[in-house]
């Protein structure tokens, strides 16, 4: 793959398909809908931040997009993107991590799975942190542990509101135990940030599951779901084979989650920059 | 993932040292939380219920005395034979779990007594009902709230450290590990069923995810390793138990001389180092 440019992050030839990769198959101009099953052209997705223009349905987008939509004017300073993992297991599977890494660099144009950034919203200055599913399935392991301590600490140091937008499969197994540490690193910071009175929202997003949800995920001052959101602690799967039955439609997504007392509200992607912009202003106006 | 279907039989010696450690943390006869609070404490006094839904038998909570100093004692109890296993639910705790323990954390810190805590599950319990109830929610607030407690809190790993569901009781000023105790991110089985699409190459899986209490003290996510009797507690969990005793006397001791503002800082400043595996 030595052909392909590094510093490109749009670039999304196919190239050699890994489990990790599989989508790249479906590369092409249009896709199909999971909500409507009908044909939607790419480019019409596109324009449209990855909603459905037919149904609504909120395919995922990219940690940069992201932060691009939440940020006015889509200015913005990123902290921390050179932040890389040094392997603390050594671990190797069907290939060294550090080759697994190194394959979601060249995907996804990040040194790991999330993008902090800071600018303003609404005209208030908040630290936001995006993360990127498509790097190692929006793992967490220390490099995204530290980036979003590091937030919290810059959140707390100016006093700007904290959002971190979840979309993960939870901790990186391929750093062990380090990556399970993230979870009381980042809840230790948390705890500061909440006894400082600074208000954090939590975006839940399709996936959010496993060691994210069941730490910072779930301890937002809100915690807001974007449409059809996959969100839990064990995956569907899991559960599927511990209680040898079929899940009930819908189970373990925003919707279920709101009806079952777990989420503030589901916010739609068009509205989720209002949304956050107005109870900051509630939280935080003098 | 059921602990019953583990083999009792001796670990042949050609497998990996890290699935030994594996085989015997999950020993069926490996002593569980309740045979240390026989064996450690005097005047257990059993506390139940989150006082919002159920008594989650899979943690076992109370007041009690060690060394004639009151505590309290916060464990995961796997159960010691089918029907207690059974009445434990194997030891995974669902969320009613997870807030009782918090609500018995917070009723320390209000009254200045140190927590001890025992960890030894598979996991949080993946069910419908666990889900509905708010697993993660009950997992992540334990993580938050236990870094705010202004009393000492002393961590055990007795067994097997199953991810966040053991997590939940492992934010401590101290953590203990015994020799063959482990602690990891996700079991061996779903590691191995993942990456090499097979739950049978586990042993593999367990090596790679260096889960043992030595990998852990180098990786520097512990502090003491607690050794155990030839041929693991199980041998001896009388000696076991005076390990234990020995570790938590000089754990308590340690702390002792923080205030509990700087209880809260030295757990926090632990736990902002773990993980410097980046550049
Ligand atoms: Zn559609």
């Amino acid at each position: 793959m030595s052909w392909f440019k590094r510093d490109r992050p749009d670039d999304k030839k196919p190239k050699a398909i890994d489990e990790e990769s599989k989508h790249v198959k479906t590369e092409g101009l249009w896709q199909k809908c999971d909500g409507c099953r009908q044909i939607v052209w790419k480019k019409d997705l596109a324009a449209n931040w990855n909603i459905c223009p037919k149904c609504g349905h909120h395919f995922r987008i990219d940690a940069v997009s992201r932060i691009r939509m939440l940020f006015d004017g889509g200015d913005y300073e990123v902290f921390d993107a050179a932040l890389h993992s040094t392997d603390p297991l050594g671990f190797v599977d069907s290939k060294p991590y550090v080759k697994r890494l190194e394959a979601a660099r060249l995907e996804t144009g990040l040194r790991d799975a999330l993008v902090a950034a800071r600018g303003k919203l609404g005209g208030r200055q908040v630290e936001i942190c995006s993360m990127e599913v498509r790097f190692i399935g929006g793992s967490m392991g220390a490099v995204v542990g530290e980036k979003i301590t590091r937030a919290i600490e810059r959140s707390l140091a100016s006093r700007s509101p904290l959002v971190i937008v979840s979309a993960s499969g939870g901790a990186r197994m391929q750093e062990g135990a380090v990556s399970l540490m993230q979870m009381c690193k980042i809840c230790s910071a948390l705890m500061r940030l909440d006894q400082a009175r600074v208000p954090f929202i939590s975006v839940l997003t399709d996936p959010t599951t496993g060691g994210v949800t069941a730490s910072f995920a779930m301890l937002g001052d809100l915690n807001i779901a974007e449409p059809g959101a996959l969100i839990g602690f064990a995956g569907p799967r899991v559960i599927e084979q511990t209680i040898r039955q079929k899940l009930p439609e819908g189970f373990q997504r925003s919707e279920f989650l709101v009806k079952h007392g777990m989420l503030d509200a589901v916010v739609p992607r068009l509205e989720l920059k209002a949304y956050i912009a107005r109870a900051f202003d509630f939280f935080c106006q003098q | 993932m059921d602990p019953e279907i583990t083999s009792d039989a001796p670990a042949p010696p050609e497998l990996h040292p890290a699935w030994k450690r594996v085989q015997l943390a999950r020993h069926p006869k490996r002593p569980h939380s309740l045979d240390y609070i026989d064996r450690l404490f005097t005047d257990f006094q059993e506390l139940h219920g989150d006082r919002s839904f159920a008594d989650d038998p899979a943690i076992v909570a109370g007041l009690a005395r060690f060394d004639g100093r009151p505590i309290v004692i916060v464990a995961e109890e796997k159960g010691r034979n089918t029907k207690e296993r059974l009445q434990h639910n194997f030891g995974m705790p669902k969320p009613e779990g997870y807030r009782k323990a918090l609500r018995i954390m917070q009723l320390a810190a209000k009254f200045g007594r140190p927590v001890i805590t025992f960890l030894d599950t598979t996991g949080a319990y993946p069910g419908i009902d666990a889900e509905e109830r708010g697993q993660a929610e009950a997992i992540a607030r334990n993580l938050r709230e236990m870094a705010r407690l202004a009393i000492p809190v002393i961590v055990v790993v007795i067994g097997e450290g199953g991810s966040g569901g053991a997590l939940a009781l492992g934010v401590g000023n101290t953590v203990l590990m015994f020799e063959n105790a482990v602690y990891s991110v996700i079991s061996p089985e779903s590691c191995a069923s993942i990456i090499y699409r097979d739950s049978g190459k586990a042993e593999r899986a367990a090596a790679a995810l260096r889960l043992t209490a030595e990998d852990l003290d180098q990786l520097g996510l512990i502090d003491t390793i607690i050794p155990e009797p030839e041929g693991g507690a199980q041998e001896d969990p009388e000696a076991a138990a005076e390990n234990l005793r020995q570790a938590l006397r000089h754990s308590l001791l340690d702390l002792a001389a923080l205030s509990g503002e700087q209880l809260v800082e030295h757990r926090y400043a632990k736990f902002r180092k773990m993980g410097n595996f980046f550049a």
